[in-house]
């Protein structure tokens, strides 16, 4: 007879970013103090006022404890047992051109599909990414940034953030750490000190930036940390689009990943930020994996900037990550759209805060949460209306799917409204995948799991259309990787 | 050989007796209505043909075009070519018509080792069929039943039906809920669908139906069995006297 769907639940995603690259690296011992901080400052050449910067936050970090609100549940982790700092040997003299870069680095973003040779990207020889240039961090540096000549053509910046330093520290100084201070909370606070490297994208006033950006992380070396800051400023009137993407092998320890991402829209400039990520998720008995503790923020600081994240969030054994907008130009816009897949034992506690300031700020949440296996999924979302922001409304929608009976789905939704010339909603709904549904698509001749991830990418259709079209397609096929084993 | 063949079946659903020795035999060119009583066992005949979760026939035998089907999954039925029209389609948000309809003609077409339909010709074809059931073209974009009237949801089995061209269509009340003009369009879809190499079951409650789709085989189930065979002239006689004399 046929299976039904709490039968079809069983486990073992494929995990298919999961290789290890044998790269010889130089990594530091496991630990942190001072002296490791200064290392890592040292190490990039620093000037000073970083390093010190730096410092005053591990100091700040060393009096403060790990956040325990979330809804998810793990052994505390050993800060004492991290490596705080690991890079490809060859590279620890700071980046060089492609061609000195180690072949089996080139040849671990070919396997994941990212092309660094610039020419192979435009012919399209490997995958399909035309027109995107790509930053490839690997542990803690940036290993290579693509097509730098054509965008700085249309003056636009992007490099790694430990090069901004040196080429635009007037940037870097104003913006880091103005959006999430250094004391913003414990993870980033961790982040501020440790900091290894990330992106950095600066698009000069009225520049439509002319092609996406993206930055693609990957963790290699074992019980080590990645702590990446990007920051991205979109300068009055300008237009960025950017896309990052991390996987990590699969290894039986529990690696951290804390990174810090700030967004600064100045007036009638718009950022989309496009997030896949498919960090390791652990096995099916919740071995292994990676804890993604993030904190990402953006301003809409000028009047009628917008900032847009859109995540789609499949990977890590725990998430805990809420990308906000604060809304302080009038007319500004924030949007956050999201799809979280938790299968087997993961857990994350997604979702996002919006703090209208400005008068007549708008923002739209749209959640999509997916759990199935033994898994738990929350979404947690704040919508602030400050006494100033006259006007101001916010829709928000979440939705949860169920697969199975042995998941968990979970709405925290806080709204604090201090302005009664505003309009909040709130919509929530919860549903299973129902057998009927799964049946009726067998009935029709769909497979079974050909049909759960029908109507897995159904419920998310809202999320998708929001990703750059070449993304989308990915999207959707990593949730059906991502789902396999969650039916039969 | 004939197509469908029910011999002495005995099913329960959620350990209860539904069926007890029921007795089928539909050939190619012929239409069956299985009528009786609410609780008598008409929809569970229809789920055990096509394999449901949670119907499980208990002794006797299903045989499709000679082959015992009792252990095949839902899907391998519906490849085999058993289609059954729902008694109350289910909604599947986001999944657009269009979208559903091009996977199942695929799944059916890959299965059966058939070339798949380009998608052109496909969405021709389905706004023709769409048309013929006078449901707006534009319901092919809509979400699969997402907020679709009785009748619409009713016409799109019906639909489903005409594209995939089963070999056996079991129809479970399809009637039901409709109106006489709906009732009209699904019969002729019907009629349209029946042919001599194929077969179709006609499960109802009223014999309305039964004077728009003609069948060539009547019989009334009642507690489980079949309790009268006849011609079209049974359904008539039941009308008038309802169901009492016979159980």
């Amino acid at each position: 007879m046929s299976q039904s769907v709490d039968d079809l639940v069983k486990s073992n995603a494929d995990y298919q970013a999961g290789f290890i690259s044998n790269i010889e690296s130089d990594t530091i011992p496991p630990g942190l103090d001072e002296s490791v901080v200064r290392f890592i400052s040292a190490k990039k050449g620093e000037p000073d006022w970083l390093t010190e910067w730096r410092l005053q936050a591990y100091t700040k970090w060393r009096k403060m404890t790990a956040p325990e609100w979330a809804h998810v549940h793990f052994p505390a982790v050993d800060f004492e047992a991290i490596s705080y700092y690991s890079a490809p040997k060859d590279m620890s003299d700071g980046p060089k051109s492609l061609a000195e870069v180690d072949p089996e680095l080139l040849r671990t973003y070919e396997k994941l599909g990212i092309p660094l040779h610039e020419q192979e990207a435009l012919a399209g020889v490997i995958q399909s990414r035309p027109n995107v240039a790509v930053d490839a961090v690997f542990d803690s540096v940036s290993i290579a940034t693509t097509f730098k000549d054509k965008l700085a053509e249309a003056g636009v910046v992007f490099c790694p953030i430990s090069e901004a330093v040196h080429s635009h520290p007037e940037l870097v100084q104003k913006y880091l750490g103005s959006v999430v201070p250094q004391s913003d909370n414990f993870y980033a606070a961790l982040n501020s000190a440790v900091f290894s490297d990330g992106s950095f994208v600066y698009i000069p006033k009225g520049v439509r930036c002319p092609m996406e950006l993206s930055t693609y992380f990957r963790i290699n070396e074992r019980n080590t940390g990645q702590f990446e800051r990007t920051l991205i400023i979109a300068d009055e009137g300008s237009h960025v689009s950017y896309l990052e993407g991390c996987t990590a092998p699969m290894r039986d320890e529990n690696q951290l990943h804390a990174a810090v991402v700030e967004l600064v829209a100045l007036g009638d400039a718009q950022i989309k930020y496009s997030t896949v990520q498919n960090w390791y998720p652990g096995d099916e008995n919740g071995k292994g994996g990676i804890y993604n503790f993030v904190t990402k923020r953006g301003v809409c600081a000028g009047a009628r900037s917008k900032i847009s994240w859109t995540q789609v969030e499949t990977g890590s054994a725990i998430t805990w990550k809420y990308p906000s907008v604060v809304l302080r130009g009038d007319h500004s816009v924030g949007e956050f759209y999201s799809v979280a897949l938790t299968n087997n034992r993961q857990q994350a506690d997604t979702g996002t805060k919006m703090i209208h300031m400005g008068k007549d700020t708008r923002s739209t949440i749209i959640s999509k949460g997916i759990s199935t296996g033994h898994s738990e999924n929350s979404y947690r979302g704040l919508v602030r209306i400050s006494p100033s922001a006259s006007g101001a409304r916010n829709f928000t929608q979440c939705d949860s799917l169920l697969i199975g009976d042995t998941c968990g789905a979970h709405t925290f939704p806080y709204i604090e409204n201090s302005n009664t010339k505003a309009i909040v909603e709130h919509e929530a709904t919860t549903s299973k995948v129902s057998e009927d549904q799964l049946f009726a698509c067998q009935q029709r001749g769909i497979d079974p799991e050909k049909a759960v991830s029908m109507i897995v990418n159904g419920f998310c259709k809202e999320v998708f259309k929001e990703l750059p079209m070449e993304f989308a397609v990915e999207a959707g096929k990593l949730l059906e990787v991502s789902l396999e084993g969650a039916v039969g | 050989m004939s197509l469908l063949s029910v011999k002495n079946v005995t099913a329960k659903v959620a350990e209860q007796n539904i069926l007890k020795g029921l007795n089928l035999e539909v050939n190619a060119g012929e239409v069956h209505a299985i009528m009786g009583p609410n609780g008598s066992g008409k929809s569970t005949l229809a789920n055990i043909l096509a394999g449901k979760p949670g119907y499980e026939v208990t002794s006797g035998s299903v045989e499709f075009e000679g082959q015992d089907i009792s252990d095949w999954e839902p899907h391998e039925r519906a490849h085999a070519g058993i289609f059954l029209a729902f008694q109350y389609p289910v909604e599947i948000p986001g999944v657009s018509n269009m979208e559903f309809l091009k996977a199942s003609l695929d799944a059916n077409a890959f299965a059966n080792k058939r070339e798949q339909t380009n998608a052109a010709q496909f969405i021709k074809h389905a706004r023709a069929l769409a048309e013929s059931l006078d449901l707006n073209p534009d319901f092919l974009k809509r979400g699969v039943n997402e907020g679709f009237s009785g009748g619409e949801k009713k016409r799109n089995e019906i639909l489903q039906l005409l594209l995939l061209q089963p070999r056996l269509a079991v129809l479970d009340e399809t009637d039901s809920g409709l109106d006489i003009d709906a009732l009209q369009v699904v019969a002729e879809g019907v009629n349209r669908f029946r042919n001599k190499d194929n077969g179709v079951v006609l499960i109802t409650h009223y014999q309305r139906l039964l004077d728009y789709i003609v069948p060539d085989y009547v019989h009334v189930l009642a507690d489980g069995k079949i309790v009268q065979s006849g011609d079209k002239s049974l359904a008539l006689e039941l009308e008038k006297k309802g169901y009492a004399w016979l159980t």
